[in-house]
């Protein structure tokens, strides 16, 4: 199957225009020496129905969909109306390019105006992005920001804050000069207080905790952004689990300066991790060194309302190695959904939402710490994920539940040496209540 | 036609547009207790179903899309996305699998992307591939990430990036971001790189040459064995940017040439769709002496299936979360495997073809600065046309008028008042001819009607947008009206 739309005449007459007697004749300015002789070495073409067939046999090698799943850590099932996947599958959404020719891209832009407008509100901050590329690079992007606004060389970042994200800040500063400390988490499963203000000094540019945090414990963010202020640092708030946005107070109410993370659970699937929605928000007085595209109310020439693409001397197409990020392409896309969802989930939508959340997560915990053996690991205040601690080792658990169609939390010992024998749980509102008690029956099998 | 309201404006208390089911758990009514909660979003909006499905509908009708029209946009391979590819990635046992899955439950996906690693290995002449990075200014970064972890390995990073002034803003952005600084290389009087400028800027304290290729006017870089040569005798390394794939793919391998490390657009070459600005994926092509140092995790193939390694001291390390976009992989993938590999070759001839069709269609009554041949995209200018008082944006506003999308402008920086023309190979000599007659209307247009380009366009949603005003006056968000 070929998706060209030549005939052999159009072909012909089409190089007889540009006197060219053969297809290669094209490529003559490629030296004859470099070119490629041979044909690629790949499989034969496909027709649709042989297409689908092939992927439906390779899909049919992941085995997850027949089991009922609690993973979460910074992934999460959340059910998506059915008017995000039919309105974002739109022609005119899918395949128009970065809305570079305003007049003929307002329906982009607008969603994007809205967009950043939603993220504003949920965030309780000025300025949004149109969006970054996920949750993880997000983060990084906040550390290099605050680098830039205080041209100090330390951040401070919560051991608490999701492990690849740390990862990924950890490769984006390595060349910069920033300097990444960790700062351990308490009994509560908190940023440990004392040991923030033994770290934050005058030298640090930035504090950042992540809440609900990756340990699925709600930070006190109003202790944690005095402390960072005391020291003249920004307080930077990642939210990986941004359904908590409907109920928990916003972190720009909180004194956030930054709030970055993962919109993920707006309306996107699961999709083996990508693609996702990074979002950023921040205080207005920073808006020169936000990285990213942002989208702005403007007028025509007749006086009529539009959007456009602006502030972009801060980008790299203007500013080249000056720019404040080197992101072109995002996740517009993924933000549109995003939209779609917040919009017809409403106000209300979000907080019912965000309350089922914490009620089954509250429900399942206490059946399922009630199993003998079994205890939650920290005492804070979460959302909808909590970590459990497994007398005898969560092995023989995680076995015992997959043996039983079920997957379990997430195990926390390559993460967190300390935390050999735990679990990181999430219950959203897709689990039913049979399903909770499913899994508490299964796991007070388990012999300890 | 009439604007459309933000959805803030029809919002109203109580409507509602989605209904969960009636929590099934007793609810606990300390549950929020401990918990810093939040009033109701203030500003949140609050609308029916049908108020959503109209507005996102009406906002779609305001684009321009492959999907309604040519869309010639230089440098971006605005080719069609085949609608198959979208229920491919629509398959629920993609689509579902969540990230931390065991490995035992997620074979298929990780198939998926050895088998796209292997078949872009194949297509560029690299000896490996990572599909990490999620866009390709990402790729960018991430190459030059190897570039300089793989110097610092033999002791030094240097401290320079060379780049051509034709280049990508991305590129320069993207070294800079790797602590490097960034030099200039000239272009000739062919747009090609000078090999003497290329010589003098490249001294010891160069870390590596950034070149795309075929460059940003549609240029093959015909000297790039010599280029690669001198990178190469000086203790350099050659970083091309693959964003112009779509006119080699089958017809040249930048890995067989010298070139180290390479990044592509999945979301130009492969068809993957913009999205309006996303999601992409850009993954990163190296050699072998650069292999050790990929992001994490590598994915393996053994006997009993495949895994994810995440012990590699040398890497990188994770460049974000998860293992990229994977669900813009699945769709790049199915595309090369419904082409093969002799249609992907007819991909690169045709797209080539095309754009040397407009090209002799339009030389002569557009200005074209450099007379070299050109691959799957040309650069004119609105030199001849400026002489009337018109600019390539007046151009590029009166070409909506008649239903087609306007080059890119003003880019490479090389050009003044340049307008890149890329149609790729999926347009109908229909389509190409309705460009080209619209572009001579308008170059006629020109010079006996100019006020007509320059209050263009007349037939769009909105007019001719301030964006001056825009910038200086921000308005970023929707406010809450004051009582």
């Amino acid at each position: 199957m070929s998706y060209i739309s030549l005939s052999d005449p159009d072909r012909k007459e089409m190089l007889a225009r540009i006197g060219a007697s053969s297809l290669d004749d094209l490529f003559c300015c490629i030296p004859e020496e470099i070119r490629l002789k041979k044909e690629l070495r790949l499989p034969q073409p496909l027709t649709e129905p042989e297409l689908l067939a092939h992927f439906e046999s390779v899909g049919r090698g992941n085995k997850q969909n027949a089991y009922l799943s609690f993973l979460g850590a910074g992934a999460y099932r959340h059910h998506i109306p059915y008017v995000v996947d039919y309105l974002s599958s739109r022609g005119e959404f899918i395949s128009p390019y970065t809305p570079y020719q305003p007049e003929v891209s307002q329906g982009t832009l607008q969603i994007i105006f809205e967009y950043q407008t939603l993220i504003c509100q949920l965030t309780g901050l000025e300025i949004s992005n149109a969006s970054l590329y996920e949750g993880a690079s997000a983060a990084a992007e906040a550390v290099l920001m605050a680098g830039r606004l205080k041209g100090k060389p330390k951040v401070l970042v919560a051991g608490s804050l999701h492990p690849q994200y740390r990862e990924v800040i950890r490769t984006y500063v390595r060349n910069l000069g920033i300097q990444v400390e960790e700062v351990d988490y308490d009994v509560r499963g908190q940023v440990d207080v004392e040991v923030l203000r033994k770290k934050i000094d005058g030298e640090t540019s930035a504090v950042m905790c992540q809440s609900p945090n990756f340990l699925g414990v709600v930070e006190d963010l109003d202790r944690l952004a005095e402390i960072a202020h005391q020291h003249q640092a920004l307080f930077e708030v990642i939210v990986a689990e941004a359904a908590s946005l409907g109920i928990l107070q916003a972190p720009g109410a909180a004194g956030a300066d930054i709030v970055a993370g993962e919109g993920q659970s707006f309306g996107l699937p699961l999709s083996f991790g990508g693609p996702y929605l990074g979002f950023m928000a921040c205080r207005k007085e920073y808006s020169r060194q936000f990285p990213g595209r942002i989208a702005g109310q403007t007028k025509d020439t007749e006086g009529k309302r539009g959007f456009v693409l602006t502030l972009s001397t801060r980008e790299q197409h203007i500013r080249r190695e000056k720019a404040t990020s080197n992101i072109c392409t995002n996740q517009a896309l993924c933000a549109l959904r995003a939209t779609i969802f917040l919009e017809t989930l409403g106000r209300e939508g979000m907080r019912e939402l965000a309350y089922q959340n914490i009620q089954k997560a509250g429900y399942a915990l206490d059946k399922l710490a009630g199993v003998t053996g079994v205890r939650r690991k920290f005492g804070g205040p979460f959302f909808n994920e909590f970590v459990l601690e497994f007398e005898g080792g969560y092995k023989k658990v995680e076995d015992h539940l997959l043996a039983n169609g079920i997957i379990g939390g997430l195990a926390l010992a390559p993460y967190y040496p300390g935390l050999k024998d735990c679990a990181l749980f999430c219950i959203t509102e897709v689990h039913s209540k049979a399903d909770i008690d499913r899994l508490a029956g299964l796991v007070a099998e388990v012999k300890r | 036609m009439n604007p459309e309201p933000l959805i803030f404006e029809l919002s109203a208390a109580t409507k509602k547009g989605f209904a969960l089911p009636k929590l099934d758990v007793p609810e606990k009514k300390n549950a929020l207790e401990g918990l810093a909660v939040r009033e109701a979003i203030p500003g949140f909006p609050q609308v029916s179903e049908i108020e959503v499905v109209r507005h996102f509908t009406r906002l779609s009708q305001l684009n321009f899309s492959i999907d309604t029209s040519f869309y010639p946009l230089g440098s971006c391979t605005m080719k069609y996305n085949p609608k198959i590819n979208e229920k491919v990635a629509a398959l629920p046992d993609f689509s579902g699998s969540h990230p931390y899955a065991p490995q035992g439950l997620i074979q298929g996906n990780l198939e998926v992307m050895k088998t796209l690693e292997e078949f872009l290995a194949e297509i560029t002449g690299m000896d490996a591939v990572t599909l990490q990075p999620s866009a390709g200014a990402h790729g960018e970064l991430v190459g030059m990430m190897l570039i300089r972890a793989c110097l610092e390995a033999r002791g030094d990073p240097r401290k320079i990036v060379l780049i051509p002034d034709s280049a990508h803003g991305t590129n320069p952005s993207s070294a800079h971001i790797c602590g490097y600084a960034v030099h200039e290389v000239k272009s000739n009087d062919r747009g090609t790189i000078d090999l003497d400028s290329l010589d003098g800027e490249m001294t010891g304290d160069v870390a590596a040459l950034m070149v795309t290729n075929p460059n940003t006017l549609g240029v093959f870089e015909w000297d790039i064995l010599k280029i690669c040569e001198t990178v190469h005798a000086r203790g350099g390394l050659v970083y091309m940017d693959g964003a112009n794939m779509n006119a080699l793919v089958g017809k040249f391998r930048p890995g067989d040439m010298g070139i180290d490390v390479i990044h592509l657009n999945l979301h130009k070459t492969f068809s993957t769709p913009h999205g309006g600005g996303g999601p992409g994926c850009g993954p990163v092509g190296v050699k072998k002496h650069l292999e050790a140092f990929l992001p994490l995790p590598i994915i393996e193939r053994g006997p009993s299936g495949y895994s994810l390694n995440f012990g590699r001291p040398k890497s990188i390390g994770r460049v974000r979360s998860f293992f990229g976009n994977f669900l813009v992989m699945v769709r790049a993938l199915a595309y090369i495997h419904t082409l093969g590999a002799a249609g992907l070759k007819e991909v690169a001839e045709v797209a080539v073809l095309n754009s040397n069709y407009i090209r002799k269609s339009l030389e002569g009554i557009y200005y074209l600065k450099y007379a070299s041949p050109t691959l799957h995209e040309c650069v004119f200018s609105d030199k001849l046309q400026s002489e009337h008082g018109i600019l390539n944006i007046d151009i590029a506003k009166r070409l909506i008028d008649y239903g087609l999308h306007p080059p890119t402008m003003s880019f490479p920086l090389i050009v003044h008042g340049a307008l890149m023309i890329e149609p790729t190979e999926t347009e109908s000599r229909r389509d190409l001819d309705r460009f080209i007659e619209a572009m001579k209307t308008i170059a006629r247009e020109a010079v006996e009607t100019p006020d007509l380009l320059k209050s263009a366009p007349h037939f769009s949603p909105v007019k001719r947008l301030d964006e001056t005003a825009a910038a200086r006056n921000p308005v970023l968000r929707w406010e809450e009206p004051k009582e």
